[in-house]
């Protein structure tokens, strides 16, 4: 399996987002990264598109639903969020998207800070193995894995790539 | 027989599936519960205060002694984590009706109960339901007897680390009955476990344990001698009840020579802070100004105490969680095996 740059990838991606914003009239946008990989992807497309606020973070460890059954991750970090989301436009930000199911918690704590204007979803790496009716709108590389095998993001210097 | 409380709380890898005690704990698991409590101070924050972690779990609060504040702040933190509470004045129901107390537990348990916080006048009380009665239910101890009050003490060690900065190398003094005080008890385990560099305790000697050297404090009998460079001083509530077994001569007496006034806070540290566990009694071991005063952390003790709660309940029912999954499992594997087997009579 051949992984793609991530720098490169990256880079197209602050671009498309870039274009996207315009498309969308969407002037202020919130970039909001999901720990601990959505971060760096987040903090790697602020730097490119140098929006005003920086980035937010969400640490969704008390809204997983699989609480009951893996407990509750050793190392919460929780979220910081500016004090209002109230008709903010946000950026979502992951850096594998599977199943859903984050993403899906990931809305509803963003729902628990306040009502925002819209959420767009971003993502640097989109695997497929969907669980729940949840996309993408920007995705930096689809990957085909075979059955079983996972990808990670470690960083963040340098981020880097690796299949188990 | 019973075995170490401080084991019969953990499960087989070393996670919390009850809080019985501070006593034993790694310090990896105490600041496992103080950094999940800090997450918890940011959602108290927002406007929406409640988080889905225990939805669908019902917790039982089972006092058998009476509290406000304990109570309360036990029923918030699992409506913040949106559990669904019971609140059962035991003094005034079953019990007094003739229910034994595993009796009233067995049947709490048929409710499909998930936790119980326990509050019991007998020391003990907690760890024995924890490990005889409803094993498969997470214990909280919100104080028993003499012994331990677990979530009272974490939540001063987090008041300490938020407050000055970390609870390694700080001068901690302990002050009034100590000897009747499971919140010191609790307390002093845990900052022994999270390297205080230095516990006092300060009180009459009536009231100081004999073997309070043993558990790693020094005593002292005067606040002046007591109270210097101290980095944080703990009050305790006097309990009045104590005066009439002669262990005191009187209230006036006391807080002549352990009340906190703002001349004796001049002793410790310039940035001391000074905690009390509620409820206070006023000129009696702790005087108004010093209490209202800029270096007072008693009303922020108060808010981490919800935060801290919520930590060591999702923590203990995420473990107990993981060990009823596991015996599920065990169950199935056992019947397969069971159904498996050859059948005697056709054989």
């Amino acid at each position: 399996m051949h992984l793609p740059d991530i720098e490169q990838t990256c880079t197209e991606l602050g671009q498309r987002l870039a274009a996207y914003l315009q498309q969308n009239h969407i002037e202020q946008p919130l970039l909001v990264g999901i720990r601990t990989g959505g971060v760096w992807i987040a903090e790697r497309l602020q730097q490119q598109l140098q929006t005003e606020d920086g980035v937010s973070t969400l640490d969704i460890s008390f809204y997983r639903d699989d609480f009951t059954r893996h407990g509750l991750h050793p190392q919460v970090m929780g979220s910081e969020l500016p004090d209002s989301i109230e008709d903010r436009h946000i950026i979502l930000i992951d850096d594998v998207v599977m199943s859903g199911r984050t993403i899906r918690a990931a809305m509803n704590e963003l729902f628990d800070y306040g009502r925002p204007a819209s959420i767009s979803l971003v993502c640097l790496l989109d695997i497929g193995r969907r669980e729940l009716p949840i996309q993408p709108d920007l995705c930096g590389v689809r990957l085909e894995l075979e059955e079983g095998q996972l990808v990670k993001l470690s960083g963040p210097q340098p981020l880097q790539l690796t299949l188990s | 027989m019973t075995t170490d409380p401080s084991q019969v709380q953990l499960t087989a890898d070393g996670r919390l599936k009850h809080f019985l005690t501070t006593e034993g704990l790694s310090r990896e698991l105490l600041t496992e519960i103080l950094d999940t409590a800090d997450s918890f101070i940011s959602t108290q924050e927002r406007d929406v205060k409640k988080v889905p972690l225990l939805r669908g779990k019902t917790v039982v609060n089972l006092f058998f002694e009476n509290s406000t504040r304990t109570r309360s702040t036990f029923e918030l933190a699992a409506k913040r984590l949106s559990a669904d509470i019971l609140n059962l004045d035991i003094a005034k129901s079953a019990t007094a009706k003739g229910e034994t107390l595993m009796d009233t537990l067995w049947n709490l348990e048929a409710m499909y109960s998930d936790m119980f916080v326990v509050r019991h006048a007998d020391s003990g009380a907690a760890h024995f339901i924890a490990e005889h009665v409803t094993p498969n239910v997470a214990i909280i101890n919100a104080g028993d007897g003499r012994h331990a009050h677990p979530t009272q003490a974490m939540l001063d060690m987090l008041t300490i680390r938020r407050h000055q900065g970390s609870i390694e190398g700080k001068i901690v003094a302990i002050v009034g009955d100590i000897l009747h005080s499971r919140v010191a008890r609790s307390q002093i385990h845990a900052l022994r476990t999270l390297g205080a560099a230095e516990i006092r305790v300060i009180g009459p000697g009536t009231l100081l344990p004999r073997d309070i050297e043993a558990l790693g404090c020094k005593a002292y009998y005067r606040m002046e001698d007591g109270l210097k460079d101290c980095d944080v001083i703990i009050m305790l509530r006097l309990q009045k009840e104590r005066m009439q077994n002669a262990l005191l001569p009187s209230e006036g007496e006391f807080f002549k020579l352990y009340g906190l006034t703002e001349e004796k806070l001049t002793y410790a540290k310039p940035d001391a802070i000074v905690m009390h566990p509620g409820p206070i009694n006023r000129g009696v071991e702790i005087e108004s100004n010093v209490a209202d005063g800029p270096q007072s952390v008693i009303l922020n003790q108060v808010s981490y105490g919800i935060a801290v709660r919520m930590a060591v309940m999702a923590m203990a029912m995420s473990g107990q969680q993981q060990e009823r999954n596991e015996l599920a499992e065990q169950n199935i594997e056992q019947n397969n095996e069971h159904n498996n087997e050859p059948d005697q009579e056709e054989a």
